[in-house]
Parts: structure tokens; C-alpha cells; sequence
């Protein structure tokens, strides 16, 4: 004997299902983009701006389920909020697709070029960005508060390595003028690597919500709390 | 051959509607037949001089069964409508009215001529109405009563409750809604009971036997309530009985019009029962 | 999901602004058989209240107690307190038909009397002492206008009720209870025996009329609660499990029974 609404419980397994796999997708997307780059790969920084193609196509189709669920299932409470966060949530992903087309296209630029050094710290910046988007999906899946702070937390160490690299790439561009092109697209990199993990972070606000029914903005809570913090330590906090 | 059913499904069917109808026609057969012999033995007798010659004919019996059925009913129909919206509308289940409703039944159960002694007791000795009108009508609505409480009964459920609630919800009290909702769309329902009621008592002889009737050949017709007066049913009882010498014709032309009488109040009753029901709208 | 704990998990919420009925430890039996256990809760003036819950929950016994439609039933008892603005109205010595004055009510069966159209709307007005025939017109009209069948029927104001649909029936019966100019109109599933398209105008004529009176509907059908109510209790096996803001117990119920109802992952 069937449970009332099984056939509905399906439908959102499903949804779900097809989430999980736009987000391992994309996951691929920007770890083969840091690859190409890190590797000076041209080929596969070409695969991943085939991918962008897909990726738009799953956002679009998993949309369309979406609305159709809405339409014909008059969905409530959490239901309604399982849907409304998964529209959101793709939107997250397909930027973080974007931004790793972004990367793509600059490791195609520089592929020609000699590096002026080995990549090392945004090839680990990517690392943990992705360890980000992972966890972010899997607090979804399993309904996981704690992940949730996790990625929260993650996403402050990204903005430190941001700023590192920052300080870093300053420093030689005074000393060396001819390594600035490099630089600059490097920082970019960087730049969109950041931008994916405050995309990671809304997708793990969108996970507190489902769950709690009530929206709150987690990072910038959490930032105000950071600030606090290095308003007792020797470094002045850096505007965003 | 084990399991196989003694009959078929076809041969069960035809025997069972042939039964049926058997027993349907059984039914009739003593109506037809009734009618049938009157009509025979009495239609020739039936002309319209019998019917409307004081002496020697109809008129004065009919003239008194009218005067009798009148007054009945307006004793009985009052009295049994007001008890049937007491038992309808008014009464909680419980004791008192499980008492009442046995005392009616008991009451419709009473053989005719005991009706007729208890008459004679109660209002002809004991109230001093004497043989009369009055006295006829008293017994013959207490005979009546039964049906038409009953009958009215029906007629008062058959409102539906949502009527009812609507005239409550909207501040009606109980007796509001009775007057403005339940009663007149009870009316035709009680109407038919009436009429039922009053069949019956124009048929019936021996309520009025002691009570009221009487054949007198110098005040065929009743002066006031307190008078005696004739009737169709005991006509035909001293024709049949006490009179010598009444030629066979008259006798039963006599209760081929009493028959017809009851029969047709009662035809009418079911006429109008089955086209207020076809009309009924709500 | 369990109850969440944290400032605003109270159960039973109690609506801010005016209070038009509340009840206290409302306790009612059918005989030997509760159907309601201690039910406390408060019902906003001018606004619509909706009671959901599966069936033989008992939001129609809860709401036949507002205008004690239930005493016509044999073997009720009542035990609490229902107070209409201050008053017990199970206080010895209520008129109760001052109080069905005040506290109209619409049925899921539309129920109009076998009279003309007029007769109808009139029949309230004529029950408490109606005045001369301009008057009776005047009230007849407004309340057929108020709802919102005046232009269907002012041409035929004559013919019987009964030849109307079952959606102009329906508002007949409303415009009826208006025309006693009652405070409170409770609605016990006013819709059910409704095509959709007669459903929607009848909610939409109760957006408007809750601006003038406090309307109390029963429904089994949640969406429609949560179409036109403002507030929304669940009901069940007798007992009032949620009260709150319709917005609330629709997006994120409290309670893990009204999160089932509303999901409709019940049974």
C-alpha cells in the first residue's frame, strides 16, 4: 500500500537527485578550469567551455520541474520551501559554472606564456572552494546544520587566502612591472574563485532556510561576528 | 453435478415476478370483487330520485353522514395536528413520549364498537349530550384521532432538518419555524391524512350506532348538534336489518353509495398524496 | 521536522487587535462520546478564521457551538466558557435568538425556503418585527447587493428560490443571513456541493464581506483556507493542535501533526 502523496515524494527524490548531479557537474567544471590553468592545458580548458552548454541545460530543465511541481502539486511548508530553494540553488551553481568558463578562458590565454611562478596557492583555494560546494550540497541533502557552519566558516579562509595572495601579488608587481599582466589575470582567477565560494555560501543560507523556515543572512552575520574578533587582534579588518 | 443451483438464474427470476403478481392480484381481488357485486346488484337502484328523496331515499343519510364528517373533523384535525407537532417538533426522547406513542397505537387498535360503547359511556350518559350529532362526533374523532396524528406526524418529518436550521440560525425560535416553515409545507401531507380521516369515518356504523344515529321519518334532517341524525351506514343496517319489505334493489343501492362514498374520499386522498409528491420541490 | 523551539513556537497563537469570540476550556459531548477537549482559543474581529482538519476532527461541532446550533441536537453538552466579545453565551439566561441574530450561519448544503427570492431575504427581517414595506424593500436589496446577486435576481425577485444555481443559492443564503445584520457569519463548508467556479466567487465575496463582519469558516479543503483566511486553526480528534496567522501554519507549521495535514502526508 502506497503512502499518501509517494508519487509526490518521488517527484521531489528526483529533483533532488538532478541537483545533486548539476552541482558534481559544475564541481568537475571548476576543478578541470584550475587544472587547465595550473597545467597550461589548452584542450581542456576548451572541454570545459563545451560544458557550459550542459550546465545552462540542467538549470533550465531542473527550472522547468520545478514550476511544474508548483503548478500541479500545490506543494506546502517545507515542501514549498524544498522547491523554492532548489530554484534558487541552481541559479548559485550556474554562476559557479560561469566562473569556471571565466577560468577556462584565461587559462586558454595564458597557455602560450611561461609562468612567472608555479601555481600553488589558487590551484588550493580552488581545492577548498570545491570542498565548499560539496558541502553545501550534501547539508541539502542531509538536512546537516553543522555542514552548514562549516561552509560558512570555509568561506572566511577563502577570503584570508584572497587576501594573502593580494598582499603577495602587490608586492612582486612593485618589484618586478613586467610579471603585471600575469598577475592581474592570476588575481582575477583568484577573484572568481572567491566569488564561487560566496556563491557556495548562499547556497548553504538556502539549506538553513529549508530547514528552519527562516531566512537569515549567515555570512554577513558571521562577518560582523569576524569583525568583532579582529577588532581585538593587531590587523585592521579589510573592507570587502 | 455437484455445486450446479437447483434452478437457473432465468427460470428463479420468472417464478419469483410470477408469485409476486400472484400475490399482488390476491390482494385486489376482494376489492374488485366488492365493487363489482355492488355495482351488479345495486346500479339499476342507484337512480338520482333515491338519492335525493327525503322519505324513502338517500338524502337525509347523506345530509346527516356530511353533518357528521364535518364535525368530526373539526374536532379531530385540530387536536391531531397539535399533537403531531408536539411529537414532531416539540418532544425529547425519553419516556413520557415512548407512553404517549403506545397509547396511540392502542388507541388506533380499539375495535370500532367498543369505540362506540365508550361513546355511549362518556358522552351520551355521562356528559348528558344524549344521542346526538355531538355526541356521534365526539366518538367518531376519538376513532379518527389515531390516523390522523400519524398522518400528520409523517407529513411534519418529511420537512427536511435543513429547513428547519436555516429558520434557526437565523434567530427563529421553535415556534416560528414551526408556523412560518415546517406547517405549511407539512399542509398537503396533513391534508391527505384528512381526507383519509374522514373516509373512515363515514364508513363506519358502529360508533354511531349508540351514539348518534337514529331514523326518524318526521325530522329527517338534524336541527342542532344535539340532535339525532341519520346516517349512510346505519341506513343501510335498519334496511338490511329491521324494516321488512324494503325491496332488494334499494339495499344495495344503498351500500353501492356508501361504498362509493369511502371509496371515493379515499381515492382522492391517494390522487392528491401522489401529485403533491410529484409537485414536492425543496 | 520537530517542533522547532526558539521565540515563536507558541502553539496557540492569540491574534493581536480586537477579539470578537473566545472560548475557554471549551469541552462538548455527544452523550457519552467528547468531541471536543478543552479548546481555548480566540477568534479576531473582522477577519476570517479558518478551521481545518480531517474529518471528524470536530471543527463543525466547534463551530455549531458559536451560535449554539448545537443545543438542537439531543444528548449535547457543553462544558467551558464561550464568550462572545464579554458575555458567556452558555450563561443561564442567554437569548439564544438574540444571539443566532448576531451570530448568522451558512450551511454546506444550500438551504433556501421553498418562497420566492424576496420571501427569502426577507424572512429574517419578518422573524424580529419588520418595518413597512419600503423598509423590507431596502433591506431585501442591500443585502442581495452585498452578496453580490442583486443583478442577477432584481428582475426576479418573485420566482422561487429554487430555480436558481446551486452557486446563487448559496449567496441567496448568505445575503439571507445579512439581511439580520448580524456581527458574526460562520460558513460551515459553504463550498463543498460548489462547482470551482461558483467556490471562487463565494471567496471572493468573503474578502469583502469580512471587512464588515467576522467571518468563521470550516473547510476540508486547505487550499482554500489558505486562500482566503487570515488566521487558520488545526483541528484534530477533537482537539485544537494549532492556532496562528494562516501565512504561518501554511509556509512553516509548528507542529508536526499540522505539518503533516498541510503536506497532505496524512494516513
Amino acid at each position: 500500500m502506497r503512502r499518501t502523496r509517494q508519487a509526490f515524494d518521488e517527484q521531489l527524490e528526483q529533483l533532488q537527485q538532478r541537483l545533486l548531479e548539476m552541482s558534481a557537474f559544475v564541481e568537475a567544471m571548476l576543478e578541470k578550469a584550475v587544472r587547465a590553468l595550473r597545467d597550461q592545458d589548452a584542450a581542456l580548458a576548451q572541454a570545459v567551455l563545451a560544458d557550459d552548454d550542459t550546465a545552462d541545460k540542467m538549470d533550465l530543465e531542473i527550472e522547468q520541474h520545478c514550476m511544474r511541481l508548483l503548478a500541479l502539486q500545490q506543494p506546502m511548508s517545507r515542501d514549498l520551501r524544498i522547491i523554492g530553494t532548489t530554484m534558487k540553488v541552481i541559479a548559485d551553481v550556474e554562476r559557479i559554472g560561469d566562473y569556471s568558463v571565466d577560468v577556462a578562458r584565461t587559462a586558454l590565454r595564458l597557455a602560450g606564456s611561461r609562468y612567472f611562478k608555479p601555481l600553488v596557492d589558487i590551484p588550493k583555494m580552488a581545492e577548498l572552494v570545491g570542498t565548499m560546494l560539496r558541502d553545501a550540497l550534501q547539508a541539502l541533502v542531509h538536512h546537516d546544520l553543522d555542514l552548514v557552519a562549516k561552509v560558512v566558516r570555509d568561506d572566511d579562509e577563502v577570503d584570508r587566502m584572497w587576501y594573502r595572495l593580494l598582499d603577495e601579488l602587490e608586492m612582486k608587481m612593485q618589484q618586478d612591472p613586467s610579471i603585471v599582466p600575469q598577475a592581474i589575470a592570476f588575481l582575477l582567477v583568484a577573484r572568481y574563485l572567491e566569488r564561487v565560494a560566496d556563491h557556495t555560501v548562499n547556497i548553504a543560507e538556502r539549506v538553513a532556510y529549508m530547514e528552519t523556515g527562516r531566512m537569515e543572512d549567515l555570512a554577513a552575520s558571521h562577518r560582523a561576528d569576524y569583525a568583532e574578533e579582529k577588532a581585538g587582534s593587531d590587523e585592521p579588518p579589510r573592507a570587502p | 453435478m455437484i455445486g450446479r443451483r437447483v434452478l437457473s438464474p432465468k427460470v428463479s427470476q420468472a417464478a419469483a415476478f410470477a408469485l409476486l403478481w400472484t400475490s399482488g392480484a390476491i390482494v385486489m381481488l376482494p376489492v374488485i370483487a366488492v365493487v363489482a357485486v355492488m355495482v351488479l346488484l345495486g346500479a339499476r337502484g342507484l337512480t338520482w330520485r333515491f338519492l335525493t328523496a327525503a322519505s324513502g331515499g338517500l338524502l337525509p343519510a347523506i345530509a346527516g353522514t356530511a353533518c357528521l364528517v364535518v364535525l368530526t373533523t373539526l374536532i379531530a384535525a385540530p387536536a391531531g395536528v397539535a399533537a403531531a407537532i408536539y411529537l414532531s417538533e416539540y418532544s425529547r426522547p425519553g419516556r413520557a413520549i415512548r407512553l404517549i406513542r403506545l397509547a396511540i397505537v392502542n388507541l388506533a387498535a380499539i375495535p370500532s364498537v367498543v369505540h362506540g360503547l365508550f361513546g355511549l359511556a362518556l358522552f351520551v350518559m355521562l356528559l348528558g349530550f344524549g344521542r346526538s350529532l355531538l355526541a356521534g362526533a365526539c366518538t367518531l374523532a376519538l376513532l379518527v384521532l389515531p390516523l390522523m396524528i400519524t398522518a400528520s406526524e409523517e407529513a411534519l418529518r418529511q420537512v427536511p432538518q435543513r429547513l428547519r436550521d436555516g429558520s434557526l440560525a437565523l434567530g427563529g425560535s421553535r415556534w416560528q419555524t414551526v408556523r412560518r416553515i415546517v406547517l405549511p409545507n407539512a399542509l398537503p401531507g396533513i391534508i391527505t391524512g384528512l381526507i383519509l380521516s374522514v373516509g373512515r369515518a363515514a364508513g363506519e356504523t358502529a360508533p354511531i350506532l349508540f351514539t348518534a344515529a337514529a331514523y326518524s321519518s318526521t325530522h329527517p334532517y338534524p336541527r342542532s348538534v344535539f340532535d339525532q341524525v341519520l346516517a349512510l351506514p346505519y341506513q343501510l343496517y335498519v334496511m338490511a336489518t329491521e324494516i321488512p319489505n324494503v325491496p332488494a334493489e334499494a339495499k344495495w343501492a344503498t351500500a353501492l353509495a356508501l361504498v362509493m362514498v369511502v371509496l371515493g374520499f379515499n381515492a382522492v386522498a391517494i390522487v392528491m398524496r401522489a401529485r403533491l409528491r410529484a409537485a414536492r420541490r425543496w | 521536522m520537530n517542533a522547532v523551539q526558539g521565540e515563536a513556537s507558541q502553539l496557540i497563537v492569540r491574534p493581536q487587535g480586537s477579539i470578537k469570540f473566545e472560548t475557554q476550556r471549551l469541552n462538548m459531548f455527544y452523550g457519552a462520546f467528547q468531541a471536543l477537549t478543552d479548546v481555548s482559543v480566540a477568534i479576531p474581529e473582522r477577519h476570517i478564521t479558518a478551521l481545518i482538519g480531517p474529518s471528524g476532527c470536530g471543527k463543525s461541532s466547534f463551530l455549531r457551538c458559536l451560535d449554539r446550533m448545537n443545543d438542537v441536537i439531543q444528548g449535547v453538552r457543553i462544558e467551558g466558557k464561550v464568550l462572545l466579545e464579554e458575555d458567556d453565551i452558555y450563561a443561564a439566561g442567554t437569548d439564544v435568538v438574540q444571539l443566532r441574530k448576531r451570530v448568522g450561519m451558512v450551511f454546506q448544503t444550500p438551504n433556501p425556503f421553498p418562497m420566492s427570492i424576496y420571501d427569502n431575504v426577507a424572512y429574517g427581517p419578518r422573524l424580529h418585527g419588520a418595518p413597512d414595506r419600503t423598509g423590507l424593500d431596502q433591506i431585501v436589496e442591500s443585502s442581495l447587493r452585498q452578496a453580490a446577486l442583486w443583478d442577477e435576481v432584481k428582475d426576479k425577485l418573485r420566482q422561487s428560490a429554487l430555480d436558481l444555481s446551486g452557486g446563487q443559492q448559496q449567496r441567496l443564503c448568505i445575503a439571507r443571513v445579512l439581511a439580520v445584520e448580524p456581527e458574526v457569519v460562520l460558513m460551515d463548508e459553504p463550498c463543498t456541493a460548489l462547482d470551482p467556479t461558483a467556490t471562487f466567487r463565494i471567496e471572493e465575496l468573503m474578502l469583502e464581506l469580512r471587512q464588515r463582519y467576522t467571518i468563521v469558516i470550516v473547510t476540508h479543503n486547505m487550499y482554500q483556507a489558505s486562500r482566503v483566511s487570515q488566521y487558520t486553526g488545526f483541528f484534530l480528534l477533537g482537539e485544537l493542535i494549532e492556532f496562528g496567522l494562516t501565512a504561518r501554519i501554511f509556509e512553516s507549521p509548528q507542529d508536526r501533526r499540522t505539518d503533516d495535514y498541510v503536506r497532505g502526508r496524512f494516513g
